[in-house]
């Protein structure tokens, strides 16, 4: 019994060792966004602090200057949502329809488009970046957020239809057939058959645009500028700020304003995430 | 009137032709039954009548009506699927009324059709659940009442029977056969078991690599297949077919004498020539068993392995070199080596020529 308890417990330990490794980043920017300024400059850098502040969070929201304009990250924020949430609800809902159409509604050279739609995903950000460029300037959506819309909208597609595609192979044709019978035509069928069935999988489409599109830099500098950007360029000119001292703890407060978004759609979305990521599993 | 007419109909995938020339001609209120082995194409025909496939060649006609270009929904069919094919995120009354949503039916007139076909089923009590709450049975039943709401000119059933246990298969085979003696509408039925079309069917089709081997009533099946492959694949334990020689009218097995039930001037063409017997297993019985009003014929042969039913036992015989099944009364004692005296029914021999396959008599 005994015995059989040691291996347990040794592995119960390195994880908890793994997962303090991991956490300790996270943990001293907590730990600083909430120290003043003075007490980092008097103490340490890195340490417990001895009165706990939210000096910094209403600083790094409204007032820290960014590239010489003091407005704080909260304009940034708002870019940042005025992108994502409209390019991540496209893109998903878009995503299920071209993959429903793929997995289950054959049509002629069906392979090929879905071959064609599976190279974006291989094919580096870098790359499609002059393309891009040209593409933006002939719609005339340069330098607007719509046109990052646009553009996360049409990369964030490969992947969504590459999701819900092989989510929906496991829905037997027959269904499909019966619904034909019935009188249902193709957009009938996904909105009253499929996408009842699709919430796991369109769980996972929203969580792995949102962070990716919330997290993406190179577009949202190359492509916005000044007060359009969006908070990660935001966050990248914070840190490059030079100043007399510098600001740690408003930077950090900021970081953490930022990651905020993204870790409420784990929060809230984490357990379909790895269901729906693992299980296609419909009956 | 016929009810379905299916006519010089082929199916190619790619170079694969999985449907040849096929013609049928069902009659309204016929039960007819598609059956053959996996891959013989009975499924892609059943598709194809409904319109969920396309043919390569070849008309289908519903009801007089010619369906080339016709879309599934507008072919007036209601079908049922081996996989039952509920809506898994509809209740039992959603699935019912989905076809009728779709074709814009008023409201009063869906409620009013899901109540008579919930009470033909009895399926009342469950038109709240979802399918996923329901047994294999009662999903069948669904699906049944989903095709019956419709109340159409044709029938489809896909192997509708095959994913339920073998005591529910048998009480459902009597189910449907009823409700068809009670609404009479056509029905053109998909299975590979062979006694289902047995059971089941007013006419069948045996089909094999594409081909229709032959379309008849049950008994004519059973009694004179068209050919060696109906022959054996019809029946269980399948009709046994011995090489033999013709000589005189009779078929003789190494020195055994079959008489034949036919006319000798019919077998004149194949005068000494080699033939197949066929002859079904409950043909061969016990000794004391008569067929008709003559004394049997009596063949003598080794036993070679028993397999008791209760009801019978089916006996493996050895018949002058060649395998033979017999099916004799349960008390008759056969031990294994032993020499065994059986009752011949020679009045249902069958003739087949061993180049063509074909029934000579």
């Amino acid at each position: 019994m005994n015995r059989q308890a040691q291996p347990g417990w040794a592995i119960y330990a390195l994880l908890v060792l793994l997962a303090a490794f991991f956490l300790t980043p996270f943990v001293v920017v907590v730990l600083t966004s909430l120290r003043p300024n003075q007490e980092m400059a008097q103490h340490s850098l890195i340490g417990w602090p001895h009165a706990i502040t939210l000096q910094n969070y209403s600083m790094a929201w409204g007032q820290f200057c960014i590239a010489e304009r003091c407005t704080g990250v909260a304009p940034y924020i708002m870019n940042s949502l005025l992108m994502t949430v409209p390019a991540t609800i496209i893109s998903t809902l878009l995503g299920a329809v071209a993959g429903f159409s793929v997995a289950l509604w054959r049509f002629r050279g069906d392979t090929v488009v879905f071959g064609l739609v599976l190279v974006g995903v291989f094919l580096p950000e870098q790359m499609r970046l002059i393309p891009w460029v040209i593409v933006l300037r002939d719609i005339g959506l340069s330098n607007t957020i719509a046109g990052l819309v646009v553009v996360h909208v049409v990369q964030g597609l490969s992947f969504t239809t590459l999701f819900c595609r092989n989510y929906y192979t496991a829905i037997p044709q027959d269904l499909i057939k019966a619904a034909r019978i019935d009188g249902a035509g193709f957009y009938r069928i996904f909105w009253r058959i499929i996408l009842p069935l699709s919430p796991p999988i369109l769980i996972v489409c929203t969580i792995w645009q949102f962070t990716g599109i919330w997290n993406e830099f190179l577009y949202g500098v190359t492509f916005l500028t000044g007060l359009d950007q969006p908070i990660t360029a935001a966050i990248i000119a914070i840190s490059a700020t030079v100043t007399t001292t510098p600001q740690y703890g408003v930077q950090s407060a900021a970081v953490l304003l930022a990651a905020v978004p993204t870790l409420a759609v784990y929060l809230f979305g984490g357990k379909y995430f790895m269901r729906g990521l693992t299980a296609g599993a419909v009956r | 009137m016929s009810a379905l007419t299916v006519r010089g109909l082929s199916k190619r995938f790619g170079p694969v032709e999985v449907l040849k020339d096929v013609n049928l001609e069902i009659e309204s209120g016929a039960f007819t039954v598609l059956v053959g082995p996996s891959g013989c194409g009975k499924s892609t025909l059943l598709a194809i009548i409904a319109g969920l496939e396309n043919a390569s060649a070849g008309d289908i006609e519903i009801g007089d009506r010619s369906m080339n270009g016709v879309a599934a929904k507008d072919r007036n069919i209601a079908m049922v699927f081996q996989s039952y094919a509920l809506y898994p995120a509809m209740t039992v009354r959603q699935n019912i009324t989905f076809g009728m949503e779709c074709r814009g039916v008023p409201k009063g007139r869906q409620r009013e059709a899901v109540d008579r076909v919930a009470r033909l089923l009895q399926i009342e009590a469950l038109l709240d659940r979802r399918p996923a709450q329901l047994s294999g049975g009662q999903r069948q039943r669904v699906a049944m009442g989903r095709a019956l709401v419709r109340d159409p000119a044709l029938f489809l059933f896909d192997e509708p029977l095959s994913n339920l246990d073998a005591q529910l298969r048998v009480e459902m085979r009597a189910e449907i056969k009823q409700l068809h003696a009670r609404i009479g509408t056509t029905c053109v039925y998909v299975t590979h078991d062979q006694v289902e079309a047995m059971t089941m069917a007013t006419r069948i089709a045996v089909m094999y690599r594409g081909v229709v081997q032959q379309f008849d009533d049950p008994d004519t099946i059973y009694n004179r297949p068209a050919n060696l492959f109906v022959a054996r694949f019809m029946g269980a334990p399948p009709m046994n077919t011995l090489q033999a020689r013709l000589s005189d009218g009779d078929a003789v097995i190494g020195g055994v004498r079959f008489p034949l039930p036919v006319a000798r001037d019919r077998l004149l063409p194949y005068r000494d020539a080699e033939v197949i017997l066929g002859i079904r297993p409950e043909c061969i019985a016990e000794p004391q068993r008569r067929f008709g009003e003559t004394p049997p014929m009596m063949l003598e042969a080794e036993v070679e392995m028993t397999e008791p039913t209760g009801a019978e036992t089916i006996v493996m015989l050895r018949v002058a070199g060649q395998r033979a099944i017999g099916r004799v009364a349960a008390d008759m004692v056969l031990p294994v080596g032993s020499m065994q005296r059986f009752s011949i029914d020679t009045r249902k021999l069958c003739l087949f020529d061993p180049e063509s396959e074909r029934l000579i008599a």
